[in-house]
């Protein structure tokens, strides 16, 4: 049983990566969405082979809702609005990532009012907290890219002195407390309450870091945000020791990354000088 | 071999597989690669199963379910979405 699953997930593996080479060329692409679409069936499918008899209360109404929440959003959707759309299911993946961890964190850690030491491997809590990061930012980065292209938001660039210092500091403050609640707390509370500011710091640093970027710029910012959540996912991957996550994550990871290179080489720019130039662009917002 | 060292393995490998399927794309098809991408993205439903087993109202199987919402909308939405753009390519097949 466990060898079908395994070689599902390698077959699922395998038709992303075609799915996604197909992507590439106009005559192929629509088939290469297929593919893809399909080899996540597939994986679906097989998880649920490997978990076995489980009461499929909660996995049901996920599925149904899920999937009618977000076919109803991409049918009804204008043309005209496809960036955003992509932004908001953006947005929900790396919600998806953050939530996995939160489960994983509540099931494993604090439903049993542990602490992290000895609970849980030091690589495991590392990847878990991983996962938190990026998803967090995801969540939150793509949120703003979201609002700056729907107009909710200014599409001016939002930028105070001290910004990137203070960015960097969320980034300190986030690995002090990862490597402080991993090494060296035995306290429950602490490991939760240290836990919950690593979350809230990182969906602060998500808002700061799209906050500065025109909205012309918000599709470069998306195609890193996917980027983003591609390594979320993998990080999952390497928590629940899941070859497949692994694969599609760093797969999206790395296409998502060149292709974010590519798009700013069609405007000449480079990535930081989006990412931190944080100047013109601002009346062509949205 | 640790199971971490193996996932590295994988994960380094499958990085470069990434960076060499995208190579020479058409403006055009910058949205659509993004999009299709991003639902790609939404494996996390992978994970997401595994953190609602029961029906326990628990934290975290209530976690484990809106994971699972936000997953299935990121792929359903992700892949539909993609659709609809190449669908505007004429029709090509």
């Amino acid at each position: 049983m466990k060898t079908a699953v395994a070689l599902m997930y390698l077959v699922a593996s395998i038709l992303f990566i075609l799915g996604l080479k197909m992507l590439t060329r106009v005559k192929t692409a629509r088939n290469g969405n297929r593919l893809s679409s399909t080899a996540m069936l597939l994986a679906v499918v097989a998880t649920l082979l490997d978990m076995g008899q489980v009461d499929y209360t909660f996995i049901i109404a996920g599925i149904v809702l899920g999937s009618a929440i977000g076919a109803i959003m991409a049918l009804k959707v204008e043309m005209t609005s496809m960036p955003e759309m992509v932004a908001m299911f953006n947005g929900f993946g790396g919600g998806a990532s953050l939530l996995v961890a939160g489960s994983f964190l509540f099931e494993n850690v604090f439903a049993g009012n542990l602490a992290f030491g000895g609970i849980l491997p030091m690589d495991t809590t590392i990847t878990l907290f991983i996962s938190v990061l990026i998803g967090s930012v995801t969540l939150t980065g793509s949120l703003i890219a979201f609002g700056k292209l729907n107009g909710k938001i200014s599409g001016q660039p939002i930028l105070f002195p001290g910004n990137n210092i203070l960015n960097l500091l969320l980034v300190v403050g986030i690995l002090g407390s990862v490597v402080f609640v991993v090494g060296f707390n035995e306290d429950p509370n602490i490991a939760f309450t240290v836990s919950m500011t690593v979350i809230g710091l990182s969906c602060v640093l998500g808002v700061l870091l799209v906050t500065p970027i025109g909205g012309a710029d918000m599709p470069v910012v998306i195609s890193l945000l996917n980027s983003y959540s591609g390594l979320a996912a993998s990080a999952t991957g390497f928590v629940l020791g899941n070859n497949m996550l692994i694969i599609c994550g760093a797969l999206v990871g790395a296409s998502g990354l060149i292709l974010t290179q590519i798009m700013c080489k069609a405007m000449n720019r480079s990535l930081a000088n989006v990412l931190f130039g944080g100047f013109g662009q601002a009346d062509s917002g949205g | 071999m640790s199971p971490l060292l193996i996932g590295l393995y994988v994960f380094a490998l499958a990085v470069f597989v990434g960076f060499e399927i995208i190579t020479k794309i058409p403006p055009t098809l910058h949205t659509p690669l993004m999009s299709g991408a991003n639902a790609v993205s939404g494996i996390t439903i992978v994970g997401a199963l595994f953190c609602a087993r029961t029906a326990d109202m628990t934290t975290a199987n209530i976690l484990g379910f809106l994971a699972i919402l936000f997953a299935m909308i990121n792929v359903v939405g992700g892949f539909m979405v993609t659709d609809r753009m190449l669908k505007m390519f004429g029709g090509k097949k």
